[in-house]
């Protein structure tokens, strides 16, 4: 069995999920200070991608990113780069995808983040990367790694905007996901129910960690015993 | 002046103008919850920004809205203990003190200051613990050794007992008044509660709906509050409206009788406390029903009502249980001596 749609789906949801961890975080963490007016125009437009239909996005990203696009067209002139159809152009597409995810589930945390903490620590002299990455994201710390599992399982198995940005090719842009469609299309559904299985252990695997997370019992609070 | 306030504050329709200032002393802030004493300290610690005004600590301008001064709060070195104490819950007691030496640029000092305050607040076996597993004293001492290794400018106290179970209270209050001897600056305490801010302070300001009504050595405060809410926060239970009369004569409109006590020619209310009520003849004697006796622990609480007058309100007064043994009756003749009567003009 070719273990390469394994291989690439893991990289590119790795690597998404990275992106997204830093990128999810920081716009939680700055659009919470907004005036609320703004917060929820952004709110809607960063919301987007997890109820628009995968092909939508795809589509989209196209028009974007394509040879004759503007986007695409610059690279393609400037360095000699395809933005589509590499094994990577589906980054594009989970990214846009998975940002959300991350998104909310960071903003949810920080919300309830208790904001004497930060106070306190100000006027101890902390500094404010101090205070961000020594005591906000502790305490946030359930909520956030919940969101990156989530994201990252996501990203896993995003199908739809991947196959429109990278398509399906044996041996370079091939995930499980596409991989179990064009299987399923040749009537080989033995090798299909390989990677579905296989996708499904993932899943699981994902999953509960999703739930030991959110489970934990809190060790927060100032509260006496 | 150790402490300088005079900041204005607009929130939603909450005014807060207060005007506040204090040499190396424990000054006290009392008034009932919401009236702004903590937003006060938060003004002055740095995390909530007055609209105009200025606060100056030992010299330093922290704070001036009309030269554009705004120190950080990183840069006010102020002390506030928070109602909660804020301890950060994902760092041992060791570690929470460590972040409030982390001005200190000399790595071996930082070591041995940490130490030092550890050992001074017997916080050394408790080092390596997390918040969640130390007591409410416990906590609230981790709270104090983290400030005090700061080396703040002053040390600002929201509500430092509140959270704690009353049989605490004494002993970490006994604990807290060495901590602010010790400190030797100014100390704003806030409080709701007179009991503890007469043992903790010597200074005090009564502050109601933003404002500041009365300060003054709490001596002075406490014997002659001045206003209505004053008189209520330093403990005075019987207050009622007054109409001056002639001459040295006040009529006290809830009760309904008439009263002599000098200088109560602008009276609005009169107040007394219910200690200072005495049974039996005297000056300003009259005649009253009882109508409720409460028992307390070591004493009786009895509600009275002036014969005289019919008016509606009640008069309490505070007597030894064998005082009240040895009086109990339906009706008694009370009198309340004019020296001490509160004479409140707003």
């Amino acid at each position: 069995m070719d273990w390469f749609p394994l291989y690439n789906s893991l990289r590119i949801a790795a690597v998404s999920t990275v992106i997204i961890f830093f990128v999810g975080i920081f716009a939680a963490y700055y659009i919470a200070k907004t005036p609320p007016l703004v917060k929820g125009v952004l709110d809607v437009i960063l919301t987007l991608p997890l109820v628009l239909p995968p092909t939508v996005v795809g589509w989209l990203l196209l028009r974007l990113l394509g040879p004759k696009r503007p986007v695409g067209l610059f690279f393609l002139e400037t360095f000699g780069i395809k933005l589509t159809m590499n094994w990577w152009s589906a980054i594009f597409a989970t990214t846009v995808v998975i940002f959300p995810l991350m998104y909310r589930t960071a903003r949810g945390a920080f919300e309830s983040f208790d904001m004497t903490l930060a106070y306190s620590a100000k006027t101890l002299g902390l500094s404010n990367t101090y205070i961000f990455w020594r005591i906000r994201m502790p305490y946030c710390r359930q909520g956030i790694l919940a969101g990156t599992v989530l994201a990252f399982a996501r990203a896993l198995g995003e199908y739809g905007a991947t196959s429109m940005i990278c398509g399906y090719t044996p041996g370079r842009t091939a995930t499980i996901s596409t991989t179990v469609y064009q299987l399923w299309r040749t009537n080989q559904d033995g090798e299909a129910m390989k990677w579905v299985l296989v996708n499904m252990a993932i899943s699981f695997v994902v999953l509960l960690a999703v739930n030991l997370l959110e489970k934990k019992p809190a060790k927060r609070g100032t509260g006496g015993q | 002046m150790s402490l300088y306030v005079d900041i204005e504050k607009t929130l939603g329709a909450f005014h807060l103008r207060v005007k506040l200032q204090a040499e190396d002393e424990t000054l006290a802030l009392l008034g009932a919850s919401g009236c702004g004493k903590s937003m006060t300290l938060k003004c002055i610690a740095g995390i909530q920004r007055p609209d105009r005004g200025r606060i100056v600590v030992d010299d330093v301008v922290l704070f001036d809205s009309e030269k554009k001064i705004d120190l950080s709060p990183q840069q006010r070195r102020t002390g506030l203990l928070f109602q909660n104490y804020a301890l950060f819950p994902n760092m041992t007691v060791v570690q929470n003190i460590r972040c409030g030496t982390r001005r200190e640029p000399d790595r071996e000092k930082r070591r041995r200051e940490t130490e030092e305050i550890l050992k001074r607040f017997g916080l050394w076996e408790l080092r390596n613990h997390y918040p969640h597993q130390l007591s409410g004293g416990q906590q609230q001492r981790t709270a104090l050794a983290r400030i005090l290794v700061s080396d703040p400018r002053i040390l600002l106290l929201d509500e430092p007992f509140s959270a704690l179970d009353s049989h605490l209270r004494f002993q970490l209050e006994r604990h807290v008044r060495e901590v602010i001897r010790q400190f030797g600056k100014t100390v704003v305490l806030v409080s709701h509660d007179r009991d503890e801010v007469f043992r903790m302070t010597n200074s005090i300001a009564i502050m109601e709906e933003g404002v500041i009504r009365t300060q003054g050595g709490i001596q002075q405060v406490f014997a002659q509050p001045k206003t209505i809410s004053g008189a209520m926060l330093t403990g005075c239970k019987n207050v009622t409206a007054a109409q001056p009369l002639d001459g040295d004569s006040v009529r006290a409109l809830d009760w309904g009788i008439t009263l002599k006590t000098p200088g109560a020619a602008g009276a609005k209310a009169l107040g007394i406390r219910m200690h200072d009520v005495c049974p039996g003849e005297g000056e300003n004697s009259c005649l009253c029903q009882v109508v409720e006796e409460i028992e307390n622990p070591f004493s009786y609480t009895i509600m009275l009502r002036p014969k005289e007058g019919q008016a509606p309100g009640l008069l309490g007064m505070e007597l030894s249980k064998e005082r009240w043994n040895a009086l109990r009756q339906p009706e008694l003749t009370i009198h309340l001596p004019p020296e001490s009567l509160l004479i409140l003009d707003e």
